[in-house]
């Protein structure tokens, strides 16, 4: 094969963005098919809705820009950020709730920073926190399993939600719609119930929420196919879990009533979405080995404390947005030791 | 045979691709009409000519002298005549032209007088080093650093181990593996008269576990010798860039040199296993270092192999030789993949530092426009030297220079890991030269500000002196001045007084 390069090397890995980023989207498939399974077919027409649009506004911003198209749409950053995003919304979540937050995170978080590589903050996470804040209703309006709903969403029914902002019947959702797990247990326990007894409700699985203890099982399974693969390094995922397990099973075991168990936390919200897809985004994690360990504890510390003692039920969002804030800093204090140095 | 006691962080496990150039035995390159002989082709200063367009030399006769401290003699490789001392083009990553012998061979190779020495415990030290020189040996791995610089420890250093390294961890070069399949003898020869000159006990040979047949002829060689106590071989796990000499001072003894030291601040000398042939040959042969053992190998050469090679033989002769199908002007490297510099032009002289022409390589690197860093760290990972190639990248782009220096830019030894794993297909080792020069380019700038600027204070401080000086011879000329006008004044006075009183006299 003839040289194309200047300089030395002149030989080249097989590792690329793109390949990085279709890996990623395999590993969220077991996940997703878990989701529809509990949750019914509405993630589907949400995440294909935020694809497209994730697309055009990309190519619209590097278009602005005066960027080349077809490195920047191929190399699959954007179609990873919509689909995660896609995943961590609610099911109910009405089209244009997913339009802003992915508009928002390819124009804002993403673009006016200078693109890809260039974000300091998680697009999607900002995007999600963005939604939180500014439509709490829409953004805690979630299903219960599917088996313990009294009308299942079907595909016909969940596009019927999504655009026409009501259930076929023409019921309000409130019907239909619950809390999350972590929303239920916070609350109760706010209520001064005891976490050993909200657990026994029908909500609640073996560990954790009837559902989403899969999900996040079938989440840390496609993580670690990840780490086989070397597109994360297993460093931010089990610092973040091990310092969640730590923190909660401290708590837990010195004050059982105003927690729930480790395992709880652990497969409960975004845990292993945060862990495993979220935390490890390169663009915004620390880079040295040292601060992968200390940025993946504090998102898991802060995930923890946002929990239980915070305002909102899950704080997988905030613990990354806010460790992304101190990514330099981190990196600056973590540098290895040079040869001979 | 002994383990290796340490390792280094990072590095990479690349496809060899030594098989095709490992077939033959080593051939010798048929001899060419024209040596081209650049004056420098080592570290160091140039050599001096000697010898003047016309003279008719013989193989091995000297026709260049060490220049200063750092440099070597320079032999011709064949004997004829000397029919030009000019600029020549010389291989070099920016095609640069520098000095050179050419010498039109007579085919005759007619060699001088060789002083064997069968003894070499006859010579001190001190003699072996100058033979050496003499002999214009250097750094036959690569770098081309006079050996027998790295043959004196000096007064206030003892070398507790030399390392001789075989382990030529770049892929496709083969020329050390085939130099100590064959050539094993030839190479203790050279580690004995080594460790004699550097007065040191201990001697490890490190070889890679991928030259099976380099390691038993070593260990073969060793064991017919029963008076090279000490001395064995260590056979290293495979991993690039393990041939790098601070790399494999790590694997070896699991000591780090000091950042801006050398190995012999820990006790430790390194040599190549091809210097170490020569070393043999020039002590105990008298044969000065006229070839070297090149690898000619890569997908568009059909018989791939290692050659004899007589230095300023054009490399397209030892192109053609090798029935090399290369497109003209399609470039090639001369060195290994990973850190060798492409050339497009064959007409260049083989050198003492040219072990490896390589003409077409499997997955070579395209030239796609890299995308934006990503900062997935892979390469702060496989940086053997534990860099933040991604910071430093970010730096030398927007040409902070003193923050590359922070991230330890010059501890970089542009091995190419990082830019091969990549995900982006950044050139990073690219912007890591262009910094270094950027930076070597911005010293030498503020140094010649610095020089300009003391040179001016100096001239200001030598025109207030000299100003100073002229005041004061003034003021005093001044002072004298006064002085003797009030002495004549004096005298006047006293003049009319007497003149007065004479006169009073004289009315009375």
């Amino acid at each position: 094969m003839p040289l194309s390069r200047l300089s030395s090397p002149f030989l080249s890995g097989t590792s690329r963005v793109t390949l990085h980023m279709l890996q990623l989207l395999l590993a969220l498939v077991p996940a997703v098919i878990a989701i529809v399974y509990f949750f019914g077919p509405s993630v589907l027409i949400t995440m294909t809705l935020a694809v497209i649009v994730a697309l055009l506004a990309e190519a619209l911003m590097l278009k602005l820009r005066g960027r080349p198209l077809k490195p920047f749409l191929t190399d699959g950053s954007a179609i990873v950020t919509a689909v995660l995003l896609a995943i961590a919304l609610p099911p109910l979540a009405p089209w244009w709730l997913t339009v802003v937050g992915v508009l928002f995170a390819i124009i804002f978080a993403k673009h006016l920073y200078g693109g890809l590589g260039y974000n300091p903050f998680n697009p999607a996470m900002v995007a999600y926190v963005l939604l939180l804040i500014s439509f709490p209703l829409e953004m805690t309006t979630w299903l219960p399993v599917a088996s313990l709903s009294e009308q299942p969403l079907d595909f016909a029914g969940a596009f019927h939600v999504i655009f026409n902002g009501q259930l076929i019947s023409g019921l309000g959702f409130d019907t239909v719609s619950g809390a999350t797990p972590l929303d239920a247990m916070k609350t109760q326990i706010g209520l001064l119930q005891h976490p050993s007894y909200i657990s026994q409700q029908p909500l609640f699985g073996l560990f954790a929420g009837k559902g989403w203890e899969w999900i996040n099982i079938w989440l840390a399974l496609g993580g670690a196919f990840l780490i086989y693969r070397r597109v994360i390094s297993w460093h931010i995922p089990v610092a973040m879990l091990l310092a969640l397990t730590s923190i909660s099973l401290i708590t837990w075991l010195l004050a059982p009533e105003s927690t729930g168990s480790p395992l709880f936390h652990l497969l409960s919200g975004g845990t292993m979405l945060g862990a495993f897809f979220i935390a490890t985004d390169p663009v915004t994690a620390a880079t040295t080995i040292k601060g992968r360990i200390v940025f993946g504890a504090g998102v898991g510390l802060l995930t923890y404390i946002i929990r239980v003692w915070g305002g909102y039920p899950d704080g997988v969002a905030f613990a990354v947005l806010l460790m992304n804030m101190l990514v330099p800093l981190i990196d600056y204090y973590t540098q290895p030791k040079v040869y001979g140095g | 045979m002994t383990t290796p006691l340490g390792s280094f962080p990072g590095g990479l496990v690349l496809d060899g691709q030594k098989k095709r150039s490992t077939y033959d035995a080593i051939r010798k390159t048929p001899l060419s009409k024209k040596l081209i002989l650049p004056l420098q082709q080592h570290i160091g200063a140039a050599s001096d000519p000697i010898v003047q367009v016309g003279d008719k030399v013989l193989k091995g006769q000297k026709i260049a002298r060490a220049d200063g401290h750092v440099s070597v003699y320079l032999h011709a490789p064949s004997s004829g005549t000397i029919t030009a001392i000019d600029e020549q083009p010389i291989p070099h990553p920016s095609g640069l032209s520098a000095l050179c012998i050419t010498i039109e061979t007579d085919g005759e190779e007619r060699w001088i007088d060789l002083e064997e020495t069968p003894d070499f415990t006859t010579l001190s030290e001190h003699e072996i080093r100058h033979r050496i020189r003499e002999a214009g040996i250097v750094g036959l791995g690569g770098a081309g650093f006079p050996s027998f610089i790295k043959l004196n420890p000096g007064v206030h250093h003892t070398v507790e181990t030399l390392i001789i390294n075989g382990v030529e961890c770049e892929p496709y070069i083969t020329c050390d593996d085939m130099i100590m399949r064959e050539r094993a003898e030839g190479i203790l020869d050279g580690i004995e008269i080594m460790r004699y000159a550097l007065r040191v006990n201990k001697c490890v040979i490190a070889i890679e576990d991928n030259k099976p047949e380099a390691i038993s002829a070593m260990e073969l060689a060793l064991a017919r010798r029963n008076d090279l106590h000490n001395t064995s071989v260590v056979v290293i796990p495979t991993r690039y860039p393990t041939g790098s000499e601070k790399q494999l001072i790590q694997v070896v003894t699991g000591k780090q040199v000091p950042s801006n030291g050398l190995p012999i601040d820990i006790g430790i000398v390194c040599h190549n296993v091809g210097t170490s042939y020569a070393i043999g040959r020039a002590i105990s042969h008298g044969e000065p270092l006229i070839s070297r053992i090149v690898t000619v190998t890569g997908t568009d050469v059909k018989h791939a192999g290692n050659f004899e090679t007589l230095f300023g033989t054009p490399m397209h002769e030892l192109l053609s030789f090798c029935d090399t199908h290369r497109e003209a002007n399609e470039p090639f490297i001369l060195g290994g993949p990973m850190m060798g510099y492409n050339l497009s032009g064959d007409h260049l002289p083989i050198t003492k530092t040219a072990n490896c022409i390589l003409v077409g390589v499997d997955n070579a690197a395209r030239q796609a426009d890299p995308l934006p860093c990503i900062r997935c760290g892979e390469c702060a990972t496989v940086c053997p030297v534990s860099l933040l190639p991604q910071q430093l990248y970010w730096y030398s782009r927007s040409k902070d220079l003193e923050k590359t220096r922070e991230y330890n830019l010059f501890d970089c030894i542009e091995c190419g890991c990082c830019s091969y794993v990549c995900p982006s297909k950044i050139p990073l080792v690219h912007y890591f030269r262009f910094a270094k020069t950027e930076t070597m380019n911005h010293e030498l700038e503020t140094q010649k500000s610095d020089n300009a600027r003391l040179r001016h204070e100096n001239r200001l401080e030598r025109h207030e002196a000299e100003k100073k000086e002229k005041e004061a011879r003034q003021r005093q000329r001044k002072l004298a001045l006064a002085a003797t006008k009030a002495a004549k004044e004096k005298e006047q006075a006293e003049k009319a007084k007497t003149a007065e009183s004479q006169s009073d006299n004289q009315e009375k």
